[in-house]
């Protein structure tokens, strides 16, 4: 089974762990609804779009209300250390938290605890986490963007906010920026490198460049990334090859992208219903 | 009063003196603490800037602020007033990280957006819309996107105000950018 861990943006939101569902535009927990406007509901959607096409079990979800100041994420990430060791997920995507150096270590002595590693995905502020905690190699999988990419290629940054501008963050310097992250230990084995072309990347080399279809105007599109990572997440939990994962979810954001046919004002909603469109389209 | 110890205690020691050019760095509790001492040090006339803190007292998603190291006092003074003491003072800028710097710009016609860092800002030239905020990790994204998005760029809330972490700085900084580009 999947499981996404991750924040939403309330503070009054009380910590949840258990099932999850989609209904429209919101996400059905046990006893609440939340939208999916963008983030880690984001993610879980799009996620649940390729579960629905494959009758799979839907993933369970770990989620804290955290609008930044860090206690929900904390309070997560104390559940988290009791809870993981007991649990036999197949797949862990690590989504929205406050990055915190100490709280990754201790998550991942607690993944060491469980009967059964599973494959550890990490995006957004946990990827963070496991870069700058010297935790990176210990992942199998991260889905950075450009901005992430030249973080993780700086061994001095702890966040992308200090990347050293000698690092150019421009699409034509990913191979640079991608043996720079591993040289210096702060990549995982895989990475999706999010951008105007999606770059598998296997321990230090691209082995495969998406471009198509190409659609300029996702780029300022929030949450496009996170429905890349949730779509990505499904798909290897449904089985698929982690290359051809990750070929496969970046056609199907892409696909989904353009027949939704964006501006730069579209919203991350009307792109994910039309996931499951895409994905015939494969 | 710990943190005036602490400054002349290590200049008694080192038997140093003091320089017009001497830094010190204040840590504080987290980053919202860090944006609004910056912005009451600013607004008391100090000459500061915000910086990270040195690898050993780093935790993750922090921020720190560069003061000059004469005014420490009249500082703390101030940040005291405003109840908001650093939690620790530090009389060396060895190994400060220094937040991004570079814009990158791109004109979708209509739109246009603006990086910094990890964050993104979109506008709407001609009605001056906020449309879309992107990229960053923090949990603070999300909620920023969900306060700005549909505000015009000269009425919606700044990352400032309601951030709190350094993405929510990030996109501050791209705020005051892309207000920059599109405001008269």
């Amino acid at each position: 089974m999947l499981a996404i861990i991750g924040t939403v943006p309330d503070e009054e939101f009380k910590l949840y762990a258990g099932e999850v569902s989609l209904e429209g535009e919101s996400l059905v927990l046990k006893d609440r609804r939340i939208p999916i406007q963008r983030g880690t509901p984001a993610l879980i959607a799009s996620a649940i779009k390729i579960f629905e096409l494959f009758g799979k079990t839907l993933p369970f979800v770990y989620l804290a209300g955290d609008t930044g100041r860090g206690n929900g994420s904390k309070r997560l990430y104390e559940f988290l250390v009791n809870d993981l060791k007991n649990r036999t997920f197949t797949t862990l995507t690590f989504h929205y938290l406050l990055p915190d150096a100490d709280w990754c270590n201790k998550i991942l002595f607690s993944i060491d605890e469980m009967p059964l590693r599973p494959f550890l995905i990490a995006d957004a502020g946990f990827m963070y986490a496991a870069k700058m905690s010297g935790n990176a190699t210990s992942f199998d999988l991260f889905t950075p963007d450009i901005g992430e990419l030249a973080f993780l290629a700086d061994e001095e940054a702890p966040h992308p906010f200090y990347t050293r501008g000698f690092l150019l963050q421009e699409e034509d310097k990913v191979e640079e920026l991608v043996q720079r992250a591993y040289a210096h230990g702060n990549a995982s084995k895989y990475l999706l490198v999010k951008g105007r072309a999606d770059c598998v990347v296997k321990e230090g080399k691209i082995i495969e460049t998406i471009s198509e279809p190409m659609v300029e105007t996702l780029e300022p599109i929030g949450g496009t990334g996170d429905t890349l990572t949730g779509i990505l997440s499904a798909l290897i939990e449904c089985g698929y090859a982690l290359e051809t994962a990750c070929i496969t979810a970046s056609r199907i954001n892409r696909l989904a992208g353009k027949r939704a046919n964006p501006d730069p004002s579209t919203q991350i909603g009307d792109i994910i219903k039309y996931i499951p469109e895409a994905f015939k389209l494969i | 009063m710990g943190i005036l110890k602490k400054l002349f205690k290590g200049k008694e020691e080192s038997s140093q003196v003091v320089s017009c050019n001497d830094k010190a760095i204040l840590l504080f509790e987290n980053t919202s603490e860090v944006i609004r001492a910056e912005n009451i040090l600013k607004e008391n006339g100090y000459t500061i800037r915000v910086v990270g803190p040195p690898a050993h007292v780093r935790k993750g998603c922090d921020l720190a602020i560069e003061i000059p190291l004469l005014h420490t006092m009249g500082i703390l003074k101030v940040l005291n007033s405003y109840g908001l003491p650093p939690l620790d003072w530090l009389p060396s800028d060895n190994g400060k990280l220094k937040p991004v710097d570079l814009f990158h710009i791109k004109d979708f016609g209509r739109y246009l957006m603006v990086r910094a860092a990890n964050m993104k800002i979109t506008v709407h030239k001609a009605s001056l819309t906020i449309v879309n905020v992107s990229g960053g990790g923090c949990p603070d994204v999300p909620y920023l996107a969900a306060m700005m998005v549909g505000k015009k760029l000269n009425e919606a809330i700044e990352p400032r105000l309601i951030g709190h972490t350094l993405c929510g700085y990030a996109l501050q900084l791209a705020y005051d950018k892309i207000k920059e580009l599109c405001l008269p």
